[in-house]
């Protein structure tokens, strides 16, 4: 008789219970580049903000233009191919942790009502606004993907205004700063950061909870002034839709026929 | 009995007091799960203010004086037992430890939910700690090493004993379950208590279990993964544990031993 053996089971059983490790750093992962992506995003459309040839040069710069003497839209569209992919990688993982069920959904419901505790109502709120942003980041990144030739002072007015978008990114912008906004502030809690010793933990919470509205609030108003001005560029461009912007350097006028 | 949900509540006899003192009302959740009648309602008492009064005093009063049959746990009075544990005015506390003054004319009690009802107040922590317990296996893990109880412990740095005997402060009241939306949703969660213990286990040089050891029991999620940072388990802990800074430092050295 043979006793026989093998060490699969074993080591299956061992690589999944690693899992979890990885799951949880992936969602912490890949929300910190959502979020810190988020910012500069606004950063980089409020350049409308700075006139039509400053958003121009950052529409231009991300397709290569002052690099290749030519837009290469594939860099744009392969930028946005990660950025969705993140976007679901996090919202797959981020799934996990919403509740499961009516009876889970009504507990948490009753829980926050009775608390009345800030950092488990945003909890709240994030799963709400995340599940919006399901829906509503989908449709924003499925245009970006298929048209990344249409970016620029008229092309993303046009968008925004002529082709209706503005409600979208209206209601948007607010569920995205709120959703990145708590994740972040939530991710420094989650892993420590900033905490230093641990001798006042309470005290940094209470710093980073002020940053974290501090800059929701200031991204907000940027994010409502930047939609502000392509809605009104938008408006006065409409009887010229699809045309580009040609900057000023360029073309005198700054339209092209 | 007691309940006056309708007519007016009933007023416990007061010692004289040199300033008139605030009326307060206790609105009590009732409720015998033994009993098959029995339905959860609240009683309200009425009773007035005494300087220093916690609420563990005014339910002793109450109990006395208005209703006898009033359930609820209490051991040492001085926040050390953690046996009167339960949801005052929508977050969990301690009985002895929480002052009527710093609480409004209208006080809600309730037992601490995410526990074994017992009867009224009192909740079977008790039987929820076990299970932890057992389950996390705190205890400390002499590996390969006989029991001597005649052999002197190896001396330990003081600074480190400190740090242990501080999350050794843990009085497993409950009160960081019952304030865990996490805990609240997932049962089988082991909340910050768990959580707090394995950190306190996993700094102890006497343990001899080691990263790999603790992710088997807590590398999960309805371990330290599970937890969202929520941080009402902070933020209600009666004696002040660094829960957020003890979770946030289980979820590094777990990740570190898991990836």
């Amino acid at each position: 008789m043979k006793r026989m053996s093998t060490a699969a089971p074993v080591s299956a059983a061992r690589s999944l219970r690693r899992w979890p490790a990885r799951l949880d750093f992936l969602q912490s992962a890949t929300g910190l580049a959502l979020g810190l992506f988020m910012w500069a995003h606004m950063f980089f459309v409020a350049t409308i903000l700075l006139g039509n040839d400053a958003m121009w040069t950052v529409a231009r710069m991300f397709e290569g233009y002052f690099i290749f003497g030519r837009p290469v839209y594939g860099l744009v569209a392969a930028l946005v191919a990660t950025i969705a992919t993140l976007f679901v990688v996090h919202a797959a993982l981020a799934l996990r942790k919403f509740p499961a069920s009516y009876r889970q959904y009504r507990t948490y419901r009753d829980h926050l009502k009775e608390m009345r505790h800030e950092d488990t109502t945003l909890w709240y709120w994030q799963v709400v606004t995340g599940f919006a942003l399901f829906f509503m980041a989908s449709v924003h990144l499925y245009i970006m993907l298929t048209r990344p030739d249409r970016i620029g002072p008229f092309e993303s007015a046009d968008r925004v205004w002529t082709d209706l978008m503005w409600p979208l990114y209206l209601v948007m912008l607010f569920a995205v700063e709120f959703h990145g906004g708590v994740g972040l502030y939530r991710l420094a809690l989650k892993w420590g950061w900033f905490e230093g010793d641990g001798s006042d933990a309470t005290g940094v919470r209470r710093k980073l909870r002020f940053f974290k509205w501090a800059l929701t609030a200031f991204f907000l108003v940027l994010g409502l002034l930047t939609l502000a001005a392509y809605m009104k560029i938008g408006m006065d461009h409409a009887p010229f839709y699809g045309q580009h912007y040609v900057p000023s350097a360029v073309g005198a006028t700054g339209v092209t026929p | 009995m007691n309940s006056v949900t309708d007519s007016a509540p009933p007023r416990a006899a007061n010692p004289p007091a040199d300033a008139p003192q605030r009326m307060l009302h206790f609105h009590v959740l009732r409720h015998d799960p033994q009993d098959p009648v029995s339905i959860p309602h609240f009683d309200v008492f009425e009773l007035e203010e005494a300087p220093g009064m916690t609420l563990f005093i005014a339910l002793n009063v109450i109990r006395e004086q208005l209703d006898p049959s009033l359930a609820f746990d209490f051991v040492c009075r001085a926040g050390i037992c953690g046996s009167c544990g339960m949801v005052v005015n929508g977050r969990p506390g301690l009985a002895c430890r929480t002052l009527t003054q710093d609480l409004p004319a209208e006080i809600s009690l309730a037992p601490l939910p995410a526990f074994e009802l017992i009867a009224d107040l009192s909740v079977n922590t008790g039987k929820w700690m076990r299970g932890m317990s057992e389950r996390l296996e705190t205890w400390v893990h002499s590996l390969g090493q006989e029991v001597d109880l005649a052999r002197l412990e190896a001396r330990m740095d003081p600074e480190l004993a400190d740090r242990i005997y501080e999350l050794d402060r843990c009085i497993e009241c409950g009160c960081c379950v019952a304030a865990c939306g996490t805990a609240r949703m997932r049962e089988d969660f082991m909340g910050a208590v768990g959580l707090n213990k394995i950190a306190r286990f996993a700094l102890d040089p006497r343990d001899h279990r080691n990263d790999e050891d603790f992710y088997e029991l807590v590398g999960n999620d309805d371990g330290v993964f599970g937890c969202m940072t929520l941080l009402g388990c902070h933020d209600v802990c009666p004696k002040q544990l660094p829960l957020q800074t003890q979770i946030a430092f289980l979820r590094r050295k777990m990740v570190k031993a898991g990836l």
